[in-house]
């Protein structure tokens, strides 16, 4: 079940989620949004790498999202940990509560 | 004998490092042996290079020792040489004799002082420069010996330097000779880059080889060469530091500011007489400027109170003198006139000291007074000095060296009728003021008495100066005396002879009496006005004219305040408002900048993360733009 | 093919769009998760199979489980409405909307300027993908591995809570 898809649409829209998650991480101020939209930046940047490998028919592009994949597990749990930890120090979860190192 | 050159100068640094590195170790007397002696030594060695250069016929009529090379640098290879021809031969033997015999004069003079190692070590090292100067055989070298003295100058006014006002004067000194001195710099530059070479006749026979008469090179190098000169011997312009440096102990006085070291620019005009001949228009502002001189310092003597600032401003006049001579030709009369002006105004000096000594530091010789019978042997001996300072005819050697100086003014082509009244006038007045110095201390009413009496050391060498001051003007006769010419036959080996204008040389006679009655006038001139007790000369003085004319004469001319008012006051004001450095503003200028740029870069890093993810978010737009588009 | 292709892209995009602009947690993972599901499906259509399987179980099904359960945990309610202020204030999103769009603008720009055919050739099976893994990549396997260990080892410290030390904290 081949289909000739057009390559530059699929990046496309690789960028055009992208930008979407850029747009969350840049304009929500909740911890958990911010996480949130990371998410979808990876997820963007794995798409890109497929469809980029699709064209040449090697199984690089699937690889390097399989890589993608576990960094964005350890990731997430990591962060999700850290947020934890700042929910119960600070009390709240804004991101802009979290600055003191500043000057 | 002639070996013995080196020795000269010499002598004197040796004395002068021994007291220096050891002095504080030594006795007064010994003090006094190594200073005085270093100097009696290098005057016997003089003495005998003299016999030695008398006794043959050297070819060209000089004698070169080379010490050793100074320098290689770039083809400029000035040596340690010292030059010995007729002129440096005269001014060596003054500078030794005169030198030795005011430091025996010192030796007691200075006996109480606690400085008297240091003033001693400043004699010998003033000495040896002076001798350096004089037995220079290339311009830097006598540049050397020039700031050698400079330097010793300023050490000895300000000798007694917890007084504040000495080392006022003393820096006055050093800063107004030094415009003369940068001005002689910049002569020796434009003499090097433009003939190659600094050694003196190397240079002249060059100078007449190359520059025409009258040239632009000729006359900027003979100008700068005259400016050194003025700031050395205080002629107009830079006349203002000498009456102040009378802080100075009156030997001190007596050395450097009579006898030696305002006679270097005379000296130093009369060695490169090439490049002057070269530039007539130069040598015609130094016959000028030596009459200009001449007569305001003779003004300015009239109304001094203090007795040794009259002798400052005579000696100002009488270099006027010496500068008058040489711009008219008359090099050997200038010498003739430095070596009996040497003999009569150090005696001067060294009996104003006796003087002033023995009424405990009384410098005004108004509060002075019939001196005469308290301390005869200086009372005649300062009245022989006195004499050959007015030029009393026929029995003083000051006679002879003004009366050639004034012939010479007369009759030589370079010189014309309105610069002889001139001299004339200062004739005049140099009777007038001496005589009424002579009237005021030593006749009338005693108002102080003496209370100290100088000893045999400090009476024998003024006695034999005034000795010297009568017999040294006989080996230069005039013409209409019987002519003598034994003095300017020796020196007319190294300088050339006057010219006389033809027609001129018959007025001898005439000139010789109209020159001594002149100088008689002033005497008489000065009886009138200043001896006994109601002086007319203060009834002139309560005149209104006569108030404003004396105050007028008093402050020299009023040249200090012209040069506070035009050069000092907009210095200091340019310092005071430069107090805050503005150089240093670009410095400051730049912190301040550093510091606001930091401060707003620090607005940057505000702790919010988001703000961090921006920036990075932005960086790669602009990355990526460069790269796509650029 | 080429209609599944662009349906889910669409969808994808919608979904995203209603992620960044939820006020609640939840509604905006599972919005999320409705947008994995469409990329998944759009990997099936350019030939990856294996991976279009990876991407709804490890990552939709894992990933954002994980999420879930932590924002349970945390057990917030009222923050609802504070958020809600800072979303509306149109001066949070111009900057950053201006930012975004000025990237869009330059990738499109890049991307259309570069021009590359058609591709989605041949399927990739997930036997390939193995090999391949074992094979060319097994570092990076290797590296994969011991990063999820640090993963692992942090989560659960940074998770722990000592109670001893959290009164003697602020």
């Amino acid at each position: 079940m081949t289909a000739s898809v057009n390559l530059d649409h699929g990046l496309i829209l690789a960028a055009a989620l992208f930008v979407l998650g850029l747009f969350g991480v840049l304009a929500r101020r909740n911890i958990i949004f911010i996480l949130l939209s990371i998410e979808v930046m990876l997820n963007a940047a794995g798409l890109a790498f497929v469809v980029a490998g699709a064209k040449w028919g090697e199984t690089d592009g699937q690889v390097m999202f399989i890589f993608i994949l576990a960094m964005a597990a350890a990731e997430v749990s990591v962060g999700l940990a850290l947020m934890l930890r700042m929910y119960h120090m600070l009390k709240t979860l804004d991101a802009d509560a979290a600055g003191s190192m500043k000057g | 004998m002639l070996e013995f050159l080196w020795l000269i100068p010499t002598l004197p640094f040796a004395g002068f490092l021994v007291l220096a590195l050891a002095g504080g170790r030594l006795s007064r007397g010994g003090i006094a042996a190594v200073g005085v002696g270093s100097v009696g030594l290098s005057s016997i060695a003089a003495f005998a290079v003299a016999a030695g250069f008398l006794g043959q016929t050297l070819p060209g009529h000089f004698y070169v020792q080379r010490l050793w090379p100074w320098m290689s640098v770039g083809g400029f290879t000035p040596e340690i040489s010292l030059y010995l021809d007729a002129l440096s031969l005269v001014m060596m033997m003054v500078v030794t004799f005169v030198g030795f015999l005011i430091h025996l004069y010192s030796s007691e003079f200075m006996i109480e002082e606690e400085g008297y190692g240091r003033f001693f070590a400043y004699m010998n090292l003033f000495v040896g420069s002076m001798l350096t100067l004089v037995l220079a055989d290339n311009l830097l070298l006598l540049y050397l010996g020039w700031e050698g003295v400079g330097l010793c100058s300023y050490l000895l006014i300000g000798f007694w330097y917890k007084e504040p006002a000495n080392g006022l004067a003393a820096r006055k000194a050093f800063v107004v000779t030094r415009v003369g001195d940068t001005a002689m710099i910049v002569g020796l530059f434009l003499l090097f880059t433009n003939l190659g070479t600094l050694q003196i006749q190397e240079l002249m026979r060059l100078a007449a080889e190359r520059w025409a008469v009258g040239s632009g090179l000729a006359i900027a190098a003979a100008a700068l060469l005259l400016g050194g000169a003025l700031g050395k011997s205080a002629q107009l312009p830079l006349q203002t530091w000498l009456p102040d440096a009378m802080a100075g102990p009156s030997p001190v006085s007596a050395l450097i500011h009579a006898a030696t070291m305002v006679t270097a620019g005379v000296y130093l005009i009369a060695r490169t007489h090439v490049i002057f001949s070269l530039a007539p228009v130069v040598q015609e502002a130094v016959a000028v400027i030596g009459a200009l001189t001449l007569l305001l310092a003779g003004f300015s003597a009239l109304t001094q109170t203090d007795i040794k600032r009259v002798l400052a401003y005579s000696t100002i006049s009488q270099i006027g003198y010496m500068f008058l001579a040489l711009g008219v030709g008359a090099w050997s009369a200038a010498i003739f006139h430095f070596m009996t002006h040497a003999f009569f105004k150090a005696l001067l000096f060294l009996g104003a000291g006796i003087v002033i000594n023995a009424l405990h530091d009384e410098h005004n010789m108004f509060k002075m007074g019939g001196l005469r019978t308290q301390v005869p042997v200086t009372f005649w001996t300062f009245l022989i000095g006195a004499s050959s300072l007015s030029a009393l005819p026929f029995v003083t050697a000051g006679f002879y060296s003004k009366d050639l100086i004034l012939f010479e003014t007369w009759a030589s082509p370079a010189g014309s009728r309105w610069l002889w009244a001139a001299g004339l006038l200062g004739a005049f007045l140099t009777s007038l003021y001496t005589f009424r110095i002579v009237f005021v201390t030593f006749f009338g009413d005693a108002k102080m008495q003496v209370s100290r009496k100088p000893g045999g050391i400090m009476t024998a060498p003024v006695v034999i100066l005034a000795v010297l001051s009568v017999l040294a003007g006989f080996i230069e006769l005039p013409s209409s005396l019987g002519e003598v010419r034994i003095f300017t036959n020796f020196l007319g080996n190294a300088l050339p002879a006057e010219t006389v204008s033809p027609g001129g040389s018959g007025d001898g006679m005439a000139l010789m009496i109209v020159a001594s009655a002149v100088s008689l006038a002033g005497i008489f001139a000065a009886y009138f006005l200043f001896f006994g007790k109601n002086r007319v000369a203060d009834l002139l003085a309560g005149l209104a004219p006569g108030r404003m004319l004396h105050r007028f004469w008093f402050s020299g001319w009023g040249f200090d305040r012209l040069y506070d008012l035009f050069l000092v006051r907009p210095f200091v004001w340019f310092a005071r408002s430069n107090k805050d450095d503005f150089t240093d503003l670009v410095y400051i200028g730049m912190i301040w900048l550093t510091g606001r740029f930091n401060n707003l870069l620090s607005l940057s890093q505000n702790g919010k993360i988001r703000f961090y993810a921006a920036g990075i978010a932005f960086g790669a737009v602009v990355v990526i733009a460069i790269a796509v588009f650029l | 093919m080429n209609a599944v292709f662009y349906l889910s892209a669409f969808v994808a995009v919608i979904s995203t769009i209603m992620v960044i602009t939820r006020v609640n947690a939840v509604h905006a993972l599972l919005y999320f998760i409705v947008s994995l599901l469409s990329v998944a499906l759009i990997f099936f259509v350019l030939g990856a199979p294996f991976i279009a399987a990876l991407e709804v179980i490890i990552y939709a099904g894992a990933i954002l489980v994980l999420f879930v359960f932590v924002i349970m945990l945390l057990n917030i309610g009222s923050e609802a409405a504070e958020k809600e202020k800072q979303l509306l204030s149109p001066q949070a999103w111009t900057g950053p909307a201006l930012l975004a769009a000025v990237l869009l603008a330059e990738l499109i720009y890049v991307l259309v300027k570069g021009g590359s055919g058609a591709g989605g050739i041949g399927i990739i099976g997930p036997k390939q993908v193995g090999v391949s893994l074992l094979t060319k990549y097994v570092i990076g396997v290797e590296l994969a591995s011991m990063l999820l260990l640090a993963g692992l080892v942090g989560a659960y410290h940074l998770g722990k809570r000592d109670r001893t030390k959290k009164r003697r904290t602020a």
